[in-house]
Formats: structure tokens, sequence, C-alpha cells
């Protein structure tokens, strides 16, 4: 049995904040769930994935091939009247934005509930991008957990704020939200609960022509002023502490605010507001707390964004407060925090010293090597590189050749003494920045790209590249898994995780059908004849695919090989 | 009881997230209250591998410069790298067995002569246990169990309030089957270098 299908209410479990999102989503009564995976949301889906395998927890969870598909079925299954959820990182919300803020219109009636995973310090991404933003922007509310019991508890409340508000409800971690393991008391598991959902059509609701989305706007804000009232009151709104410095923190960086004021010894000069609604926030709840306070420590990574509610909350009501945080130069917008950069932000609001241990005299140690992350022992990445690598030079072109790519771990082809990756955005972009480069240079256009990626957004953009004669060749590494996130599948893997029994859509075909003309596929551990394929194709002037097949060596030790 | 910071760190693979995990759950089995931070993604790609173990009500899950009481470090460039971490008062548990990055393969830069730096380590902090973990994990059954190995030490030096007991029941619980024997065994040698 899955761990966290555990039944045993009131025991304790050390849990990642992952995993308790997910239990608190099985407590809930989850019954349909939808992710594309990505650092650091991914052992949510990992561990929904798993516990559909019991029948027992009567769940449906797929991976679908992005997130702006995830949140589509997620959404739907709402609407149908089920408890849905979707995760997914920051990055993964820019993909499903287009459904969110239409989504915030139409609403829901099923609990629903969008998990994003920010990463501030980028450990695993390519922007360190605020979505607390998002919040605002279409307009929802959103909690932001500090621990895993913490993160437990908001999801379950979350399915229930949105069957009262109709709207879904975001749940913001962060890297360390996500990835840090705690204590967590188990609750009961539903006895039974609603897994087959019923439809009710309503065209004036969830069809947003522009008549319709004109009403379901004022509607919009209508919620937006009762979620407001619900900030006011939430539970996860905590403040503890009295004196005339108050503290407004959430998520990881209240950790090291709660942390801060106990080793300055200084509660008793400090009123501290952990802020576990930080979308809306409460108008009334600012005022009540702003009262008799001199000045105000904002203390959030990333983007000044309770700063900015706060100083336009005194600002409207004439409350004459000094708030201090980004841009009084107390903390970065850069980066996530560490705890002593907080204790020293505070100490200096408080006019104190900090006491600190004596540290060891460290400069005479030598330069030392990094350690960057690689590509495995054995991979077969490196080997279609290095074939396509060899081709260019034995044909004169590698000084004049550039190399969009991907997200994945193929990205590391960065690195010496590969390096061909020269160009990178977004998931997908190699074949849609291959297109610019091909209308804009003379360049040889070399760009890679990953299967599960391919299947994420790549494929409109190749259909674009055929119809608009664009010219470049796509190499596909298709190692028959999603190997960066940890080993999820995807529509076209050969090989197959074990009780999973999905149609399979060969990605020559997918190709093929987008009309590309020039299609070869390799195995690049066959060094000679990889790199005379490369050779026959670049030589070309034209659009061509390469299909480098060979699978992950890390999965297929987990899997066992099997086709 | 007092509050504590206990940092692992090593290279991806080595099995650092398993041995604060176990540390962990030792410390929840015993009433203890713990925090652990991981890290999952990229890193486990051959970089480094960091994650922490909190006791005694700390929230914060990272461990800021100097603030480590506990290093247990699994690779020797790594201990050295994360000195900044320690102060004069952290106690230094440390393989000795280098992990060589590949950029050093590459001739990019030079791997720093570990005896002299060891040597080093041990004039700047009052107490340090430097020693080659790998070879007593191979004595133990599996080169593997070095993580484990540095668990035995940590416990044996009688700074975190675990007993060995506790932590050998957990390895009971939460190891696969058929690593459980070498384990216990890699932990009985690490406890006998403290």
């Amino acid at each position: 049995m899955h761990q966290l299908l555990t039944d045993q209410p009131g025991s304790k479990m050390l849990l990642l904040g992952n995993e308790a999102i997910v239990r608190g989503a099985l407590e809930a009564g989850l019954a349909i769930a939808a992710a594309y995976p990505g650092t650091p949301s991914s052992e949510i889906g990992n561990n929904l994935f798993q516990i559909t395998q019991d029948p027992s927890a009567r769940l449906y969870f797929e991976f679908s091939t992005n997130e702006k598909v995830a949140m589509e079925v997620a959404s739907a299954a709402s609407a149908a009247g089920l408890r849905s959820l979707t995760c997914l990182k920051h990055v993964g919300l820019n993909v499903a934005s287009d459904v969110l803020m239409t989504l915030a219109y139409v609403g829901t009636r099923g609990g629903m509930v969008i998990v994003n995973a920010d990463d501030p310090s980028m450990h695993s991404s390519q922007n360190e991008q605020d979505n607390r933003y998002y919040a605002r922007l279409a307009g929802l509310p959103m909690l932001e957990p500090t621990s895993p019991q913490e993160a437990k508890d908001m999801v379950i409340h979350a399915f229930e704020l949105s069957e009262y508000l109709e709207l879904p409800v975001l749940v913001r971690t962060t890297t360390r939200t996500s990835h840090v393991r705690g204590p967590v008391v188990l609750g009961k598991l539903p006895d039974s609960k609603k897994t087959s959902g019923r439809f009710e059509k309503d065209p004036g609701r969830w069809v947003p022509v522009p008549a319709v989305a004109r009403i379901r706007h004022k509607v919009l804000l209508e919620r937006m002023q009762k979620a407001e009232e619900k900030a006011g009151t939430s539970g996860f709104n905590i403040t503890t502490g009295s004196g005339a410095t108050g503290i407004i923190s959430s998520g990881v960086a209240a950790c090291y605010a709660a942390d801060a004021i106990s080793e300055l010894d200084c509660g008793n000069q400090v009123k501290f507001l952990r802020l576990g609604m930080t979308h809306p926030h409460s108008e009334a709840m600012f005022l009540d707390f702003l009262e008799g306070l001199e000045q105000v420590l904002v203390v959030e990574e990333l983007e000044p964004f309770i700063e900015d509610s706060l100083k336009a909350t005194a600002q409207a009501n004439g409350i004459d407060v000094q708030v201090l945080g980004k841009k009084s130069g107390h903390l970065p917008r850069l980066y996530e925090f560490d705890p002593l950069q907080v204790k020293t932000a505070l100490a200096r609001v408080l006019k104190t010293d900090i006491q600190e241990p004596e540290k060891p005299d460290l400069s005479s140690l030598p330069p030392l090597p990094m350690r960057p992350p690689s590509l495995c022992k054995g991979c077969p990445h490196r080997e279609t590189y290095m074939a396509a690598k060899e081709a260019l030079k034995q044909l004169g072109m590698e000084e004049n050749a550039i190399y969009p790519t991907d997200i994945g771990c193929y990205t590391l082809g960065l690195l010496p003494p590969i390096q061909m990756a020269d160009y990178l955005l977004c998931m997908g972009s190699s074949v849609g920045t291959s297109a610019g480069f091909s209308a804009g240079t003379d360049q040889k256009i070399v760009s890679f790209i990953g299967d599960s990626t391919f299947f994420h957004s790549g494929i409109s953009s190749l259909a674009n590249a055929v119809h608009n004669r664009h010219r470049f060749c796509l190499v596909i590494l298709d190692n028959s898994t999603t190997a960066m996130t940890g080993h999820q599948p995807n529509p076209g893997i050969e090989f197959t995780p074990p009780g999973y029994d999905h149609p399979r859509i060969p990605i020559e075909q997918v190709v093929r059908g987008c009309g590309v003309k020039v299609v070869e596929k390799i195995n690049p551990y066959r060094k000679k004849e990889a790199v005379e394929v490369f050779k026959s194709v670049l030589a070309r002037d034209e659009l061509c695919v390469v299909i480098a097949e060979a699978p992950c060596v890390l999965y297929i030790k987990k899997v066992g090989g099997k086709k | 009881m007092k509050s504590m910071r206990i940092l692992f760190t090593g290279v991806g693979g080595q099995g650092t997230l398993l041995a604060s995990r176990l540390l962990g759950e030792a410390a929840m089995a015993q009433g203890m209250e713990v925090k652990i931070s991981e890290v999952h993604g990229m890193a486990q790609r051959g970089g480094v591998v960091e994650s922490t173990v909190m006791l005694g009500g700390i929230e914060s899950p990272i461990i800021s410069e100097g603030q480590a009481n506990i290093m247990v470090s699994f690779e020797p460039l790594e201990t050295l790298r994360a000195l900044n971490r320690c102060n004069r008062d952290t106690a230094i548990i440390t393989n000795i067995t280098p992990v060589i990055p590949f950029t050093v393969k590459l001739g990019q830069s030079e791997y720093p002569d570990i005896s002299q730096w060891m040597d080093f380590v041990s004039t700047q902090f009052k107490m340090v246990y430097a020693f080659d973990a790998e070879s007593l994990a191979r004595e133990a059954g599996t080169s593997k169990a070095v993580n484990i190995v540095l668990l035995g030490t940590l416990i044996g030096t009688g700074r975190v309030p675990i007993s060995a007991d506790i932590i050998e029941n957990t390895i009971r619980e939460k190891v696969k089957p058929g690593f459980v024997d070498a384990n216990l065994k890699a932990f009985e040698l690490g406890l006998q270098q403290a």
C-alpha cells in the first residue's frame, strides 16, 4: 500500500511538503487530478500517479502532455462537480495561464485546487518569477504554507474555500516548502467520495462569449469581495507578540522571521503576522494589525507583493507608519532568503546587535573545483551530441553552427566538452526559435528537444516550421521518459512503467504527420552510423528531423528494460 | 533540549538524503521536534547535494553561514566547500575519499591536496573526525554505505541526543530489506570511529 493511503488518523508521519499536499487532497476526497511534472512540484504528481495503482484509492490521475491540458482536465472535472487538482511549477503556470484567466470568470463547482511551486534562487528553473502576481492578475485566492503540516491543512481548507467561492484556489509553495520534510498528523480518509460527476449545461455561465464574460467578470469581483472577508477571519493568518514594530511574513520566510524573533528574544517588542492567505488580503485585518505600530518590516521572498499592498492600505487610510522591506533596502528582491539575512534585517530595524559565533579563517583555502550537474555516465544524449558534433566537423560546418536547445537533462549539453546549447527560452522553444534563426540568419541551425518536451510544446512549432518553409535540423532526443523530473511517462514512450497500459504515439508518425519530409532515426550508441546519418541530413538545406532513440540509462535500471 | 542544526553534504548518488531522512525519522520516533530540508532535481545529476536536519524546534529549514552545529560530509572537497557554514565550535565528521568532479577530469581545475587540507581543517575546528568511510563501508559489505558509516560516527560522538538503538530500528524499518544487514554493520563501524 502507498504510504500516503495509511488509514491511521492521529498518527504522525515525516512527510515532504509535496507529500503532505497529496495527503491533504486525499483526505479532502480528491477525485480527479492531472499534471505535467516540473521541479519543485514533481513529487505531487509522482505520488498521485503511484496512488492510482491502488484501486481502493478511487482516484483518477493523469500525466497530461502539458500544464495547460492538465488544468483543462481539472477544470472540466470541477465543472462536473468533482473535487479536482492540478499542480505545476511556476513557469508551468505561464503555459496554463490562458486557462487560468478565464477559469476565474466561469468559476468552478467541485472544489478545485491549483498547487503552484515557485523556485526562488532558481535551483531548477530558468527564471524566478513571483507567481503571487498570478493570483492578483487572475483575481483568485491564494494560500501559502510554511510547513508540511500546514500544507496538508491548507489543501483541505482550499477545497472548502473553492466550493464556497466557486473559484479555483491557488496554493503556492516554494522550493523550500515543497522539499522540506516534517511531522504531519494524519487525518481521516473519507469513507465515501464522489468520483463520478454530472455536468449541468448552463451556457450563460460556462461559455464566456463577450456577453457572458461581461457578466462573469462582475461575478468574479463580487466573489473576491467575499474572499477578502474570508481572509479577514482566516485561521491561517496568525498574529503573535506585541510592540511598536511589526513584521509581516509568509511562506518559508515566516519560518526565518519566527526563528529571528526567538533568537533575538524580541517577542515583547515585535508584533508578528504570519500571513497564510496572501491573496486577497483583508484591508480590515491590515488596519487592525497596523494599530499602534511605528514601523513594519515585510519579510517576503522575491517581489514586494505584500509590501506594496500594505503601503497602499496605509496610504488610503491616512496611517503614518514606516513600511520597510525591499524598497528600503532591508531585504533583497533577488533570490531566496536565508535565516541570517532575515535576522540581520530585524536586528537593524530594532537597532540591536547580533551575537555571532566565532568563524574560522578560511582565507587560505585554494579555489575549489566546481561540481556542476552533468549528463550521467552512459547517457545516450552525450552520444547523440558527439555524433552531431563530429558530423558538423567533418562537413566543416562546426564554426558556423548554432544550437537552439530546450528544457530537460540535455540542457546540460551547455557544458564542456559538448557546448552545444546556445539559446533557450522555455519548454518547446528550440523549435520556434530555430524558425526565427532560419528566417534571420545564414547560420547552420541544429536544435535539440527531448521526447516529453516535444509532446509538451514542440508539435505546433514543428507544423509552423513546415508550413513556413524554415530550414533547420531538429534532433529529437527520445530517451523514452521525462528523465529530469524523475521519469514520468509521456505519449511516445516505448518502455513503460509497470501497470502503465496507455496507447503509444510514435514520434516518427507525429513528425511525418506534421509534413516533415526528411526524417531519420539513429541509435546514438552506433557512433559511425549516427555520424553518417547526421552528415547526410546536415548537408541538406531544408527542414530535417533526426530522432535519436535510446532509453535513459537510469530509467532502464528502474523499470528493468521491459518493452 | 537545545536546538541544533546539522548539515549533510555530498555528491549526487552518495545517499545524503537517506542519511538525513533516517536521522529525522529516529528523532521523530524519540519525540523530538524535527525539520529536514532536501535537494531534489537537477543537482542530483552529479552535482552537490545538501540536506539539513534541524532539531529542537527550529523552523528554518536551511543553514546560513557559520550556523551549523555539526557538519557531516560525504566527500572531502565538499567539506572544504561547506566550511563557511561552520564556526569554530562546529563538529565536523568527514569522509576523506574523493569523488573527482568532471571539471577536474577535463583539466579545467585542480583537486586540492586532501591530506594537507584536512590538516588545515583540524587546526581551524575543535572537533574533527576525518577518516576513510568508504573502506569501512566496503568492510560492511557495500561501498555505497558511506552515508550510514558517517551517520554511525555522528551518533557515536554523543553530540546528538538520539540513541544508537533508535537509529538501528529506523534502519530496519526504512531501508530496503536486502541492504539492512550491511547498513547495520556500517552503522556499527561508524559508531566505533567516534
